[in-house]
């Protein structure tokens, strides 16, 4: 996985809350085998008309935002299916860094597998980011997980909340696999100790 | 000693590892796989070079994409049809059982998982599909996963997982006639809103709950997922332990396995972060009218006017919600007509689902310009229906009665809706597209559908009286 340490980027706007993963990445794009290659089906039935046409209703489609990689949106995004494909979508597409209010738990931890970094910020942040974005065509954030801080050149200046173990993990692009092996010695112990909880199936 | 919740029972009872400021190391009991969210994870075991730590705790199915016509035939998508194989191979590979399309126990996770035995009270369960949560209804901690969780857990049978908050939902009262287990949680979801138990494990507690049959109870846990919660769960009793004490993959030792289940239930006096309570007398049918499971009014009211709400965010949501749904403020919900009925999903697929609506149904029939199908959870379910004569009963009254799947739930088989068709469904999400793009989804209970099915258009089911068997 990619460490994820300082982005700079433009910001492009999804001005919806309750954005589910079957929008992110509809569900007839589900059934490859593979990890990568879902960029291009991202907000799919949003972005496109039957398919072919670009929507010109769709914010993100504005040439504005071309080559952004930092999707700032409304609370509750990511909610519904546990897809991981739609984190796959978003960094396929080119995203590093989605900005919301608040994120579905699973959404929101699927990121972080990915080597995307999700932030949440409060409401009247997230709206002063909207509106600094609209004003300002090819506007930019600087996001620096280091020092936890979100910053733009016409002087905003936010904190990240996050967690110290999931930061570390990303500034290293480490993978949770990995790690857990670590514990390969109390995971044996614990599987001595505790077979009776629920016993293995015997069919 | 301190009381303690249920669930800080069974997560204290599965902490492997825990330190400080970083997400616990918990153990997974039991882990079930399907066809859409394990390709990319057994790909990454083999990148790896790792094994399935516990192949004998792993179980596997197809669901999701599978065609629900006759199982002689081909499968006709390719891709499904390469996702399928590709299961398969990765279980024979890996050392799991597979339970594939031709297999007399296939059917949707959620309803196969329970039947055969192997969601149990007190153990850990995940899958790499959100509705996990249904087998909470075991008393289970039960979690959807994503296909990078599915391969940690395949490659050391643990989890790691930020401790949830605990709420407590507490539904006491007479529940009236017509209302479902369906009606209960669409009405919870309703009130808390899709991201009210964000971040918690809701129990649910109660007078009335404890009154609900199993495959109710599922119902309720299934949709817990849809008001944000990571899980939903009941304190398992006397059903809970009649329903598993012949399943196949129940504990030989039974009797042992009961006393220690005896002691799961929260203690009294237990602390949760948060509480709410419900009065059961006070529900009603419920019909959703928007793109998410909270968008949700009952039957005897009408579509709202989002000039009505007071937070701007939901204001929009639900503008949207109406244009996409093509509804107009204030209409009666009775007055909407429907085209499509789906009767299934892991919500509502069971045998008691079937035989509720065999009962409505019986001596009535499909309105002439209605398309409904009725796709039993499970290959146990449709044959139980079968020897039951339901399907004879579906059948006259003029439903297509398929094999077991996922089917229109979310269409990622043959099953969808068309453009702008409306659909009264008892699956769990209304969002836009899932059943098809365009698709319009009003999630009701079993008997609402049925009763949607043969008017034509939403009805309150408190009018109508059951057949009896
Ligand atoms: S029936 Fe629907 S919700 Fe349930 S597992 Fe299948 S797709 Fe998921």
């Amino acid at each position: 996985m990619e460490p994820f340490k300082k982005l700079k980027g433009i910001v492009t706007l999804l001005d919806l809350p309750n954005v589910d993963t079957d929008q992110i990445i509809p569900k007839q794009f589900l059934k490859r085998i593979e990890r990568t290659g879902f960029g291009e089906f991202l907000f799919y039935d949003w972005r496109f008309i039957d398919g072919v046409e670009l929507n010109p209703d769709f914010e993100m489609n504005a040439p504005r935002y071309r080559g952004a990689t930092i999707l700032v949106t409304r609370a509750n995004f990511g909610c519904g299916s546990s897809r991981e494909h739609a984190p796959w979508a978003l960094l396929d597409y080119g995203f590093r860094c989605v900005i919301a209010p608040s994120f579905a738990d699973i959404f929101y931890n699927n990121c972080f597998k990915n080597g995307i970094l999700p932030v949440r910020l409060i409401e009247e942040e997230v709206e002063t980011i909207f509106q600094r974005v609209r004003e300002a065509p090819g506007y930019q954030l600087n996001i620096d997980l280091e020092k936890k801080k979100i910053t733009s050149d016409d002087g905003l200046n936010f904190r990240i909340e996050i967690d110290d173990f999931r930061r570390y993990l990303l500034l290293n692009g480490l993978d949770d696999i990995g790690l857990t092996l670590q514990h390969e010695q109390k995971i044996s112990a614990y599987e001595k100790t505790h077979s009776e909880i629920a016993p293995a199936p015997i069919g | 000693m301190t009381p303690k919740t249920m669930f800080e029972k069974i997560w204290e009872a599965h902490v492997v590892h825990e330190e400080a400021g970083k997400p616990s190391l918990i153990y997974i009991d039991r882990h079930l796989v399907h066809e859409v969210t394990s390709p990319q994870a057994f790909e990454g075991l083999r990148l790896a070079g790792l094994r399935v730590r516990r192949p004998e705790l792993t179980f596997a199915t197809m669901d999701h994409n599978v065609p629900t016509t006759d199982r002689s035939l081909p499968i006709e998508d390719a891709i499904s049809k390469r996702q399928m194989e590709t299961l398969s191979q990765n279980c024979k590979a890996f050392g799991v059982t597979l339970f594939d399309l031709n297999n007399p126990q296939q059917g949707i996770v959620h309803v196969i998982g329970p039947e055969l035995g192997l969601t149990l009270p007190g153990a850990t369960l995940v899958c790499g599909d959100s509705h996990t949560s249904t087998h909470g209804a075991f008393g289970a901690l039960a979690f959807g996963i994503g296909t990078s969780e599915v391969e940690h857990v395949l490659a050391t049978q643990c989890l790691l997982q930020d401790r949830p908050r605990t709420f407590l939902i507490e539904v006491n009262g007479r529940r009236p006639y017509g209302v479902e287990a369906k009606d209960i949680i669409l009405s919870i979801i309703g009130r808390i809103g899709t991201g009210g138990g964000t971040g918690c494990v809701i129990e649910f507690g109660g007078g009335t709950v404890r009154a609900l049959s199993m495959e109710e109870r599922m119902t309720v846990c299934n949709m817990s997922i849809e008001g944000g919660a990571r899980a939903g769960m009941i304190a398992p009793d006397e059903k809970t332990f009649d329903y598993l004490r012949s399943r196949r993959y129940a504990p030989k030792a039974f009797d042992a396995a009961v006393a220690r289940w005896e002691k799961l239930p929260t203690d009294p006096g237990a602390q949760f972060d948060r509480r709410l309570k419900i009065d059961a007398a006070s529900l009603s049918p419920q019909v959703t009218w928007g793109t998410n499971p909270g968008q949700v009014a009952a039957v005897d009211g009408r579509v709202p006017n989002p000039m009505d709400l007071s937070d701007p965010n939901d204001r929009k949501s639900a503008e949207r919600a109406l244009e996409y749904m093509g509804l107009r403020p204030g209409t009666p919900i009775t007055e909407i007509p429907i085209e499509r009925v789906f009767i299934g999903s892991c919500t509502n697929s069971r045998i008691e689902d079937l035989r509720r609506v065999a009962r409505f149904v019986k001596g009535r029939r499909v309105a002439s310009k209605v398309y409904a199908m009725i796709v039993p959870g499970s290959q146990p379910v449709k044959k139980k229906a079968e020897e039951e004569g339901l399907d004879r009963i579906f059948k006259e009254a003029g439903f297509d009665w398929r094999e077991s799947g996922c089917s229109m739930c979310l269409g990622m088989n043959p099953d969808t809706l068309r453009p702008g068709e409306r659909c009264a469904s008892t699956s769990n999400r209304n969002f836009e597209g899932r059943q098809g793009k365009g698709g319009r989804t009003h999630l009701v209970s079993p008997i609402m559908a049925a009763a949607a099915a043969v008017e034509g258009r939403f009805v309150d089911v408190r009018r109508y009286e059951l057949k009896e068997d």
